[in-house]
């Protein structure tokens, strides 16, 4: 069986800054895996890098054995929350029918199928009494689940997900954390930035530790390792044990200080 | 009969043809919060106005106008060159590109009034505009401009939209992003290339900015943000033509921007909910709430002394003196007629339901 995603020397730079360097990255069809590493280890970019959002200086991704631009409806994505203007005119069903505007190609509306689809996943994440709600009346929480009925419509096999977690109280996270099982039960895959230690052993059954560099990948049991944590965090790791970084900015140019890179 | 004036008649559907498109696109860049956008590519523009007046030496406005686009639209792709491939962020790369390619337009202006003398002066109606040298061609170049931009705007309306909420996702689905990116801005450009006669470079961004903010005030959909926007934009154009027809000496382009600038003025303080009336109406009326739950906090504190609570009147005075601040009368006035407390021998009692709702306020949680 092939794998669900497959990387191959994908590396980013900003300027003449590595973000990503040389990335060789295997994720079994059906796993739950969490990509972890400090601020600035380029997880963001990671996924974006994968989804094709941002220009790469070399690799390849393959999506179930194809190349990417071939496969991509067989992904989805739920971005971080913050990176949307949330007072944008629109209500909450328009905003999950978004997922359906790849299938539906160019010159075609979102009609009541679309809408049915909208409504089913609404329902999935307990948003259905929303539905008409403008979003900009949404707390985090609330948001984050739009974000995630708008993957589901996508009925996607490969998901992406940028901090899902980022900010939503332990109700949501829990709910969140269900429906990933739920998506993974059903044979897809699912790839999530995690920021939070404590529950990596509990939520995920793989996990990719990154700083720059790929630290190590594979099932938790194995990779999960003070060893390896000491790798992707450097000497902090027992600090962050303790006591899980609150709040994680988003990544951003701010590399510097790990793992800078000569070539 | 001023409707059957023909200059006016041209001029007014003009205006309101520039100031429904200006409108329209002016609320996808406000949403994409490129509202300076405009204000680039209109300065931007008349460079391409002087340059095509020199190379052709025609004063045509479709010549004037296709040197315009091409500024403009030169000018928008630099902003995002600058932006992708330097450090340099969006509002320094639309400032830089304003400036030198307005002042550039400037220099080329005088050099273009030197040497071919007075005759050429018309081209500085460009800067203010001059609405009154609308001619009916000029209406059939703006109507089939409106028709394509328009229609463009109905075919791409999903893909517009989610590129204004979620670029990222959009990329994500695999929809050409800097295609479409390049496909909208190219859209504004026309919308402010086709009121540059008008308007002028100057306050053309003033017509893309204000009636999408005005918009924005009165509804939360898109559809109707956009459709609103372009209505308000159409309005202030054939107002700002019909007063200046009718007032001597008052210039068509800069009574527009005043239009739509009070409009704009009203919506930001009368508009319900957003509006800066309503939110003070609301802070009022929260603070009344809070003061008349003060008031029933302490009704109910003496009331629940005696044996029946319900009738046990107590004067004015007495809860004056509990929370000395004005406004006790009224709040008991505001707590009778929602039922809660009873005037009763010159004095105030709580009602059943003001009871339960003391209770609740002094001890928390259900009576």
């Amino acid at each position: 069986m092939s794998h669900a995603v497959s990387v191959n020397d994908l590396t980013v730079a900003y300027r003449e800054r590595p973000v990503l360097w040389d990335i060789d990255l295997d994720v079994p069809s059906g796993k739950l895996m969490a990509i972890m590493g400090p601020n600035g280890a380029g997880k963001t970019t990671l996924i974006k890098a994968i989804l094709g959002l941002v220009p790469t200086a070399a690799g390849a991704v393959e999506i179930h054995g194809k190349a990417y631009a071939e496969n991509r409806h067989l992904v989805g994505y739920v971005p971080q929350r913050g990176s949307v203007d949330w007072d944008f005119p629109t209500t909450v069903l328009d905003v999950v029918m978004m997922g359906r505007y790849g299938a539906l190609g160019w010159l075609r509306r979102p009609g009541r199928r679309e809408r049915e689809q909208a409504m089913s996943a609404l329902t999935k994440v307990g948003m259905d009494d929303f539905a008409t709600r403008q979003i900009s009346e949404l707390s985090g929480g609330q948001q984050q689940r739009v974000f995630l009925a708008r993957a589901l419509v996508q009925d996607a096999q490969v998901y992406f997900m940028d901090e899902p977690f980022q900010g939503v109280d332990a109700r949501t996270e829990r709910a969140i954390i269900d429906l990933l099982k739920e998506l993974r039960e059903q044979g897809r895959t699912v790839v999530v930035v995690h920021h939070d230690l404590q529950t990596v052993t509990e939520y995920f059954d793989w996990v990719t530790l990154l700083n720059v560099r790929r630290i190590a990948s594979g099932p938790v049991d194995t990779t999960f390792t003070d060893e390896n944590l000491r790798l992707a965090y450097g000497g902090r790791v027992e600090f962050l044990q303790r006591q899980a970084p609150a709040d994680p900015a988003p990544d951003d140019d701010s590399t510097a200080g790990y793992g800078r890179i000569r070539p | 009969m001023i409707v059957l004036d023909h200059t006016l008649r041209t001029v007014a559907l003009g205006s309101a043809t520039l100031g429904l498109l200006a409108g329209m696109l002016g609320a996808f860049a406000v949403l994409r919060r490129q509202s300076l956008l405009g204000d680039a590519v209109s300065h931007a523009a008349l460079p391409g106005i002087v340059l095509a007046f020199m190379l052709t030496g025609a004063k045509t406005p479709l010549v004037l106008m296709v040197g315009a686009a091409l500024a403009g639209w030169a000018a928008s792709l630099l902003v995002m060159l600058i932006v992708r491939t330097t450090r340099v962020k969006t509002d320094t790369a639309l400032g830089l590109v304003l400036s030198v390619f307005f002042g550039g337009g400037m220099v080329l202006m005088s050099v273009v009034q030197r040497s071919a003398g007075a005759g050429q002066a018309g081209l500085e109606s460009f800067l203010f505009g001059q609405a009154a040298a609308m001619l009916s061609d000029d209406l059939i170049t703006m109507a089939v401009l409106g028709g394509v931009v328009l229609l463009v705007l109905t075919l791409l309306w999903k893909e517009f939209k989610l590129l204004s909420f979620d670029p990222a996702f959009a990329g994500a689905l695999g929809l050409p992003v800097r295609v479409l990116d390049v496909a909208l801005t190219t859209l504004l450009v026309i919308a402010i290339v086709t009121g540059l006669q008008t308007v002028g470079v100057v306050l053309m961004s003033a017509l893309i900015v204000a009636p999408a903010a005005a918009a924005r005030q009165w509804t939360d959909r898109l559809g109707v943000l956009v459709l609103l926007s372009g209505f308000f934009g159409a309005v202030s154009g054939l107002a700002g033509a019909v007063l200046s027809s009718v007032v001597p000496r008052l210039p068509t382009g800069p009574t527009i921007i005043l239009v739509v600038t009070s409009i704009t003025v009203l919506s930001l303080f009368l508009a319900p909910r957003r509006g800066l009336l309503a939110a003070e109406v609301r802070r009022w009326r929260q603070r009344r709430e809070l003061v008349a739950d003060h008031v029933l906090a302490d009704l109910f504190r003496l009331c629940s002394q005696h044996d029946d609570p319900t009738a046990a009147p107590h004067g004015t005075e007495v809860l004056q003196a509990m929370s000395p601040r004005a406004g006790v009368r009224r709040s008991l006035e505001h707590l009778a007629q929602r039922g809660l407390v009873i005037a009763v021998d010159g004095g105030w009692t709580l009602t059943a339901d003001g009871l339960t709702a003391g209770h609740r306020l002094v001890h928390g949680g259900e009576a």
